[in-house]
């Protein structure tokens, strides 16, 4: 293959295109292997996994596919997978939509912008541990300030965490609340760059600020949207952090996500074969919705990638 | 400037430029006109909204118990005490915790920087027999999600026995893909010319990396120092999994274990989220700039 030419030329070629091998090697073998080491590597042995029984004491015995089998009828897994999907369909949408809305009005020469900006992006540095710790205080049912709110605007007051018909809706806010930032940082980046002349040019021609936003700015806007939706839909097929740190999956498993299931039967009941199927399920599902968001916005060509 | 009057077709418009844009001005807004542009009525509320919870906490991190277990519940404190803060660091290990996560993210971070420009600048400069596919190799891992890797992550340490130390925390964050990639792109936006002429004047190739290129790049090593220092000190899950040893615990495992002991101990748990957060905040603070305007090409202009 590639190694032919390299072999097959004189000595002195030959020599010198292996000590410049062994020179880009050396830079790039010690982060290559411990990125490889600590993810091709684990991924694979978790597909072995995956097709034994094991508790990570006693000898592993081989299941073939019927971890894989059993997942298919768990009704815990099922509605894991009803609260994940739920919890997504809600949070991408609302974070690419608000993300795009605040970043067209932080785009502008305002008076305060800086401090908008910096308000808007904080909770983002927050960890989910310390959000979720002062989301239990803020949504506390007796001393939160959301009811303190509610009850000033003479609305009832809510349960929010500690209710199961609202814990998940209560977590989608929260999230939202932690990580509009982000969607807000990249749409902020996307719009400026958009080139000044084009958004004159629709003024000049008379174009309304609606409509400058509309048909000028939106489809410039189309690359960054992908990468957002992709971005945002791992994210929130992944939510575990701020499930553990408020709800631990109650009320009732009302919050139960899958990667919170995935943890509780490696960590808690030690499935670790079970435990394993299901995150590579989930993997997989990830992999199909990353791969055909991109596919998407290639034949409708929009590349963000 | 003409503040009290600009209305949002104006601020549209950047200010130097402003000349011909108001054509359009609908009867509409003639009508509605306010003193201050409307965007403020959006993003006032939304600016107060995302900071009133950071303003809670760190208010009941100061308060006093009556104020805390009044129903209804006081927002200003009516005293101020340090006592959340005193009861906190004497019930819990968080100095220990916080010399924990310090150390973790300083590693993490040194590491990161070192590695992930080395193999950045091999990857973007040099050329070597199976660069290509090594490098679609590491890129192609970022999919990889960490709950597929934890079980055997998991049982790999406890063989080496790194499980329940703080080297279990620290390892995998010597390196990532993500970092790997930042740099790449970074130096292949530098131009080459200048590293020809190191090279012609006997330079070696480390040399050149490290005498010129680097200090180059440090706009894009504050960026990844950035990414670095928010996940490896925010990071939850895998030391929750990696460590079951208090003293060993990070300041986000060690604060979300300590509220399971004290659900409803407020002051104290608001002064370990103002700990916890206080130190990257001030970071950011101090990075907002580069934090932002370098966002955009970290990601994006790939």
């Amino acid at each position: 293959m590639t190694t032919t030419s390299v072999w097959t030329g004189r000595t002195g070629a030959s020599k010198r295109s292996l000590r410049r091998s062994l020179t880009g090697w050396g830079f790039v073998a010690p982060a290559t292997l411990i990125v490889l080491g600590l993810s091709v590597f684990p991924a694979l042995w978790a597909f072995y996994l995956s097709r034994r029984n094991w508790d990570g004491i006693s000898p592993s015995t081989p299941a073939a596919w019927s971890n894989y089998e059993r997942l298919l009828d768990d009704p815990q897994l099922r509605s894991a997978v009803s609260h994940t999907l739920v919890f997504t369909a809600i949070f991408v949408p609302a974070s690419i939509i608000i993300g795009m809305l605040l970043a067209t009005a932080l785009n502008r020469r305002l008076r305060l912008v800086a401090f908008y900006r910096t308000a808007i992006f904080v909770p983002f540095v927050a960890s989910a541990a310390a959000t979720g710790i002062l989301a239990n205080y803020v949504f506390s049912p007796q001393f939160g300030i959301a009811n303190a709110a509610l009850r000033v605007l003479g609305l009832p007051e809510q349960q929010f965490l500690e209710s199961d018909s609202q814990a998940l809706l209560t977590l989608c806010v929260i999230s939202l609340w932690g990580e509009i930032g982000f969607t807000v940082v990249i749409y902020l980046a996307a719009l400026q760059d958009i080139p000044e002349s084009l958004v004159e040019a629709a003024i000049v021609d008379g174009a309304s600020t609606w409509r400058v936003f509309w048909h000028i700015k939106l489809p410039q806007l189309a690359p960054v949207t992908v990468f957002a939706t992709v971005w945002q839909t791992i994210t929130a097929l992944q939510l575990f952090d701020l499930v553990f740190t408020t709800t631990k999956g109650g009320p009732l498993g009302a919050t139960q996500t899958v990667v919170y299931y995935v943890y509780y039967q490696a960590f808690q009941l030690t499935h670790y074969g079970y435990a394993s199927a299901v995150a590579y399920i989930l993997f997989g599902f990830t992999l199909l919705i990353t791969v055909g968001v991109i596919a998407y916005s290639r034949r409708v060509k929009m590349e963000a990638f | 400037m003409a503040l009290p009057t600009i209305d949002a077709d104006v601020a549209d418009v950047p200010t130097d430029g402003a000349g011909g844009g108001r054509v359009v001005t609908s009867q509409v807004r003639r009508k509605l006109r306010l003193p201050f542009s409307p965007w403020h009525l959006l993003l006032m509320p939304t600016a107060l909204l995302f900071l009133l919870p950071l303003a809670q906490m760190i208010l009941a991190s100061f308060m006093v118990d009556a104020d805390l277990n009044r129903y209804p519940p006081r927002f200003f404190p009516t005293d101020l005490t340090l006592n959340g803060y005193h009861q906190l660091f004497q019930q819990s290990s968080m100095g220990q915790w916080l010399l924990n996560s310090t150390i973790v993210s300083m590693v993490a971070v040194v590491s990161h920087l070192f590695l992930c420009s080395l193999a950045g600048y091999g990857f973007a400069r040099l050329k070597f027999l199976g660069r290509t596919t090594g490098f679609f190799l590491l890129v192609s891992t970022i999919m990889i999600p960490i709950q597929l890797l934890m079980i055997p992550t998991f049982v790999m340490f406890a063989k080496v026995g790194l499980i329940d130390t703080l080297g279990a925390a620290i390892v995998p964050w010597l390196a990532s893909a993500f970092g790997v990639f930042l740099m790449r792109q970074f130096f292949l936006s530098l131009p080459v010319e200048l590293e020809d002429a190191a090279r012609i004047d006997g330079c070696s190739t480390f040399g050149v990396f490290w005498r010129i290129v680097l200090p180059l790049a440090r706009p894009a090593l504050a960026t990844l120092t950035v990414f670095t220092l928010l996940g490896s000190w925010n990071d939850l899950v895998w030391p929750l999994i990696a460590i079951s040893n208090e003293n060993n615990y990070t300041v986000q495992l060690g604060l979300a274990n300590f509220q399971g002991a004290r659900r409803t101990d407020w002051s104290l748990l608001m002064a370990g989220n103002v700990v916890a957060t206080l130190p990257l905040l001030v970071a950011f603070l101090l990075a907002q700039r580069h934090f932002v305007a370098t966002m955009s090409f970290s990601g994006l202009k790939s």
